[in-house]
């Protein structure tokens, strides 16, 4: 509940004070990154500065990104990585989600919480050996390391299990007796009734493999292979001294899908990611 | 009820199709699980008793060298640790702290509250790594914002990422940035969940607004701050890719922390997977022994109002 600490105008200026000094601070880098892009080098690192571009604005830095690094292809592998494995967290969560909720089988608890106990796993201890089990299946620079041993996801299936949990029994009971069989008692009656959850999984999944960095890092180092936020870092190693302008093109493109997909789907990130705890890292 | 040949077939018959079931279900998800989580898990800790050769593919046993190798001769260490408490500690008080303020704020009747709320959760869904490349040249110290700002008022600005003591502060002030709408966003909804005639009574016996503050708002938020601190402190703990892009645990090793020597012991010159593997043993137990201390914590103290 809303409390009413602001009783005269005063605190009330306060507020809104405070309230434009926090949008500010949030909002000035965004702004300077994309003031940056459309200005000549020269105009970005003289002093005093100043607020937009002088000259003219420079759009013509986005076409020059393109020209001189692949940003293009990477951008295109970015999104294929992460189509393919929001699909495979989809369908994986909630195939075992529905096995582990409703499907009885001997010892499904002790598997499950198994399953769980590696969600505070970090990363980072997988990476050496991960990496060598690439190396043995010959996925090293090949964008299959990059989606398939992501396809599935632990967040995803307690997520999903969750859900199928808080629907009656009853519902699929009545459907199996009249004849359907399991996968059509999910697919008709289950999973239309769980769409908030997996739009909420679709969405983490989208943040997870879009904004991947630490992987690609290792795995990949072919630069048409490249996922964005690598593509991103060559850009900064080759043009940062000399040509802030374009890192900051290509930073906006490659933050802009994010914002745009964030700025659609508002609830269900907020949602997404209060639940799974995943501030980034 | 008696149980019958024909009854019993029929029962199992059904059990036994559903098991089926499950495996086709389930099978797939704990088969990716299985090669791509369990297995690197336990060849992580195989890996650090063990002296690697990349030529042969082949580890060689080596008993407790790497571990010897990295928690007593790297004179590095002590210092690794302290900067990975630092930063943990530094952090996570930052986070739940102005997380906290911001919250009451954007929890009053205030226009445009909610485009601030948006505005402030949107670095949380960026990659670490773009938002990084941004600070990098805010931060820079010949002709970033920051210089330009403070030479505007006269003031010689520090190198930043450049010096030592201020590295570790740069990273922070990068990390809260990005993660502060996290903790407001669940604040928010943690104010939200506080009944409001708690408020009413505590009016009713006379209670300031500081009172009210003090022992109906924090008590009834313990719950939320518990979590926040939780999945913050496990989160900032794994942080890499803003040390990496911004600092690259330099200078002079000022930032570097316990996931950065990971990649910097295996994948950089250095390329020694044992060791490497040793960091992430080490790592691991550390995360081990929070969550644990925590679930405890969670059982004892926190009160749920």
């Amino acid at each position: 509940m809303a409390q009413a600490f602001l009783r005269n105008p005063f605190e009330k200026f306060l507020a809104y004070l405070l309230l434009c000094g926090l949008g500010f601070i949030m909002i000035f880098p965004f702004f300077y990154m994309f003031i940056s892009s459309v200005k000549p080098h020269a105009e970005i690192v003289q002093f005093p500065p100043a607020l937009l571009p002088q000259a003219s604005w420079l759009w013509s830095n986005y076409a020059e990104v393109l020209k001189i690094v692949p940003i293009g292809t990477q951008l295109l592998n970015s999104a294929m990585v992460t189509v393919c494995v929001t699909l495979g967290w989809v369908i994986t969560s909630v195939l075992a989600g529905y096995a582990f909720a409703r499907i009885p089988f001997p010892g499904a608890n002790t598997l499950f919480s198994m399953y769980l106990g590696t969600l505070m796993v970090p990363f980072a201890v997988l990476l050496v050996p991960m990496y060598l089990l690439m190396s043995w299946l010959g996925w090293v620079d090949k964008l299959a390391a990059l989606i398939i041993p992501w396809l599935f996801s632990a967040y995803g299936t307690f997520l999903l299990r969750q859900a199928f949990l808080g629907l009656p029994k009853e519902l699929e009971e009545a459907a199996l007796i009249d004849g359907a069989n399991r996968w059509g008692a999910l697919f008709r009656i289950y999973v239309p009734l769980v769409y908030p959850a997996i739009a909420t999984l679709a969405t983490i999944s989208f943040l997870y493999s879009w904004n991947s960095f630490t992987w690609p890092l290792v795995v990949i180092s072919n630069k048409e292979l490249k996922v964005v936020t690598q593509g991103l870092m060559d850009l900064q190693a080759l043009y940062g001294g000399t040509r802030l302008d374009l890192v900051m093109a290509g930073s906006v493109m490659a933050v802009m899908p994010t914002l745009m997909v964030y700025l659609a789907a508002q609830r269900y990130f907020i949602e997404g990611v209060a639940s799974s705890g995943m501030g980034g890292r | 009820m008696f149980v019958t040949a024909a009854s019993f077939k029929k029962t199992f018959r059904r059990d036994w199709r559903d098991w089926i079931t499950f495996v086709l279900f389930a099978g797939p998800n704990l088969l990716l699980f299985v090669i791509f989580t369990y297995y690197p898990l336990i060849r992580n800790f195989l890996l650090s008793f063990q002296e690697y050769n990349p030529i042969i593919d082949k580890g060689e046993w080596v008993g407790f060298n790497n571990y010897v190798d990295i928690l007593i001769q790297d004179t590095q260490m002590t210092r690794i640790m302290q900067n990975t408490l630092v930063f943990t500690v530094s952090v996570v008080a930052l986070i739940l702290v102005l997380g906290l303020l911001t919250a009451l704020l954007l929890n009053q009747k205030l226009r445009f509250r909610n485009g601030v709320r948006s505005m402030l959760f949107s670095p949380a869904v960026l990659a670490g790594s773009a938002v990084a490349v941004i600070w990098l040249y805010i931060f820079d110290y010949r002709f970033g914002l920051f210089f330009q700002v403070l030479k505007y008022f006269g003031i010689n600005s520090p190198k930043w990422l450049l010096d030592p003591q201020w590295a570790m502060i740069s990273l922070i002030i990068v990390y809260v940035w990005k993660n502060l709408g996290y903790a407001t966003v669940i604040y928010i909804a943690g104010l939200q969940a506080i009944p409001a005639d708690l408020y009413e009574a505590a009016r009713v016996d006379g209670a300031g607004a500081w009172q009210r503050f003090r022992n109906v708002t924090l008590p009834g938020l313990s719950p939320v701050t518990f979590f926040l601190g939780v999945t913050s402190v496990l989160n900032s703990f794994q942080s890499f890719e803003i040390i990496n892009v911004l600092t690259r645990g330099g200078p002079v090793n000022a930032t570097n922390v316990l996931v950065y020597r990971l990649y910097e012991q295996g994948f950089t010159e250095i390329q020694n997977y044992g060791r490497a593997s040793v960091v992430a043993t080490l790592l691991f137990v550390i995360m081990f022994i929070l969550t644990l201390i925590q679930l405890r914590a969670i059982e004892r103290r926190v009160s749920y109002a």
